[in-house]
């Protein structure tokens, strides 16, 4: 989860408040001790022994902090781990320095000295605790918000390619073209196709992704649809709609729509000559069945790929909205790709 | 008299193309073709001045097109919609038309059309030959178009067996029978799927899939036996190569 860079940062961070911690209390000690007129080779030597171990335990806490981030109700344990560390590093200090040092007075002083340096033990790790904490709540907060930020792109960019989608640019703008071409000879049939276009895209404009409709009105849609597309390569495609006793079925709206363009886009962008495109609807028990068929040429297409976005998208419109993932399938033999659909009726 | 031949698989987008070259009366159209094979057989026979070109048609697209061509004429696009090929027409193309396509527009480009013949820039070709390479370089190959004599044959990537160096020319292996395409090996080396095809030697690239078996072949080097029964050099580089894509 957390990203490569923001490992070296917080490695950074230890690093910075140990070493922080190590020149600081060696710098303290030292000029606290030699105020109290101790031998300065003594002074030394238990500066340097308890800069070190603090260090160490400071090491340790933060580096426990940086891999288990407590919740607000568990902070009661870090506090309780550090004051355990302070009397470990105040201990190996001790040890060590009885271990080292013969003098006897600076023993005793030692041991009084020992409360004094407990606390001043505590207040360090507490202040590099208390820092580790901040800053990984702060970089939380921020991976956070970046998180939604980009949630919300993505988001955007979908709804983006869906308007995008269903505007279908390229359909649009060669309708257009076409017109165009009529206008100076056929004006009536320009006018026709003006028409056509114009309720094609207020009903595409119109429809409620979760509304459910009967399939008379989905088909009449579809109808438009390839009423211009006939138009604009009237000479080569054929279209055949058998509606069996199901005209009052209901199915979602819009949900063939992307299964009639596909069978455009292959059987009619992609191919030359004569084309067939026949649309198929019956009941059975529970279900409507429609079935899409155009002709393709496996040469120049692979049926599977490209094919791909318009027919994920029904089939995930058809999972949200019935759960079921077993709804739409496709085959294809050397020159019929048939695509199928079952929607229940509830 | 300039000849001039119009592409588009739709009947309609061309009328309005002829319509408008009526007031060219030194224009004339050779040849209206529906998609991109009767194209380029009509650029062929009649080696036309200027050709107008539409990019989304069934079997071959209009660059794939450009591509068979050896003596390119001056090419206006026509299209729809397309961001990305629009780049490449604003610094190839002599001009692009988008539809629907408008009458002071169409002047415009043939205006330019017209300058640009006095002038008879030769560096056209090669930007010609650039712009296709740059469109065919960046959606992946998957189908190499070839032109053998007056046939041309639609190639899917997926039916070569192997690739080998011929002079200026590459041999195309495939179940089918083999194939000469005017690129080179650097280019097919290329633009094909890494993970697919692998150049294991100098004159060679090959799809991994098609390799039956790996054989050791004098010192340190090998031999690839593919499924037309083919025995293939792989140099010292190439099985490296072979043996990261294929994991061993």
């Amino acid at each position: 989860m957390a990203s490569s860079p923001l490992i070296s940062s917080k490695q950074k961070l230890i690093a910075i408040s140990c070493v922080a911690v190590w020149i600081g209390t060696l710098i303290i000690q030292t000029g606290l001790l030699i105020w109290f007129n101790f031998n300065i080779r003594l002074v030394i030597l238990d500066t340097l022994i308890s800069a070190t171990t603090i260090t160490l335990a400071c090491y340790i806490i933060t580096n426990n902090l940086n891999y288990y981030q407590p919740r607000k109700e568990r902070y009661f344990y870090v506090i309780i781990w550090g004051l355990c560390l302070a009397a470990i590093a105040l201990a190996i200090d001790r040890y060590a320095i009885r271990y080292l040092v013969s003098d006897k007075s600076y023993l005793a002083f030692l041991d009084l000295s020992i409360p004094i340096r407990y606390c001043a033990n505590g207040l360090i790790i507490a202040w590099v605790a208390i820092i580790q904490v901040l800053w990984n709540t702060l970089h939380d907060q921020k991976e956070n918000e970046q998180r939604k930020a980009d949630a919300e792109k993505l988001a955007r960019e979908a709804e983006l390619y869906n308007l995008r989608q269903q505007l279908q640019p390229h359909f649009l703008f060669n309708s257009l073209n076409s017109i165009i071409a009529l206008i100076g000879r056929k004006p009536e049939e320009a006018r026709n196709m003006t028409f056509q276009l114009s309720d094609f895209l207020r009903g595409t404009l119109r429809k409620d992704d979760q509304q459910l409709i009967p399939l008379k009105d989905e088909i009449e849609h579809l109808k438009l649809y390839l009423e211009i597309e006939k138009v604009r390569f009237g000479h080569r495609l054929e279209t055949v709609i058998v509606m069996d006793n199901c005209e009052t079925c209901l199915l979602p709206a819009m949900i063939l729509q992307p299964l009639v363009e596909n069978a455009i886009k292959y059987g009619l962008y992609d191919t030359t000559g004569q084309v067939k495109i026949s649309i198929s609807a019956k009941k059975e028990e529970s279900h409507l069945l429609v079935s899409i068929q155009n002709p393709f040429d496996k040469e120049s297409n692979k049926p599977h790929k490209g094919t791909g976005f318009g027919l994920r998208g029904v089939q995930r419109r058809l999972f949200l909205l019935f759960g079921r993932t077993d709804l739409l399938q496709t085959h294809h033999t050397a020159h019929i790709f048939t695509s199928s659909i079952k929607i229940p009726q509830i | 008299m300039i000849k001039a031949v119009l592409i588009d698989d739709e009947p309609l987008a061309r009328s309005i193309i002829s319509e408008y070259l009526t007031s060219y009366p030194e224009i004339q159209i050779a040849e209206e073709c529906n998609d991109g094979f009767e194209g380029a057989k009509a650029i062929m026979q009649h080696e036309p001045d200027l050709i107008f070109l539409d990019i989304q048609m069934p079997k071959i697209n209009g660059f794939e097109l450009l591509e068979l061509i050896d003596q390119q004429p001056a090419v206006i696009f026509t299209t729809a919609f397309d961001e990305y090929a629009i780049r490449a027409f604003e610094k190839y193309a002599i001009d692009y038309l988008l539809k629907p396509i408008s009458k002071a527009r169409f002047d415009q480009a043939l205006k330019k059309f017209l300058d640009h013949r006095q002038l008879k820039s030769t560096n056209e070709q090669e930007q010609t030959k650039k712009m296709v390479e740059t469109m065919t370089a960046n959606s992946a190959l998957e189908r190499i178009v070839v032109k053998t004599g007056n046939k041309i044959n639609v190639i899917p990537t997926e039916t070569i067996i192997c690739l080998e160096a011929d002079d200026d020319y590459v041999k195309l292996h495939t179940a089918n029978g083999t194939y000469l395409k005017n690129k080179t090996m650097n280019f097919f080396e290329k633009e094909l799927d890494p993970n697919i095809f692998v150049r294991i030697h100098r004159s060679y690239i090959v799809r991994i899939d098609s390799i039956v078996r790996l054989e050791p072949f004098e010192k340190e080097s090998h031999v690839a036996v593919l499924t037309n029964n083919a025995r293939v050099n792989v140099s010292k580089t190439g099985y490296a190569k072979l043996r990261q894509v294929l994991d061993i």
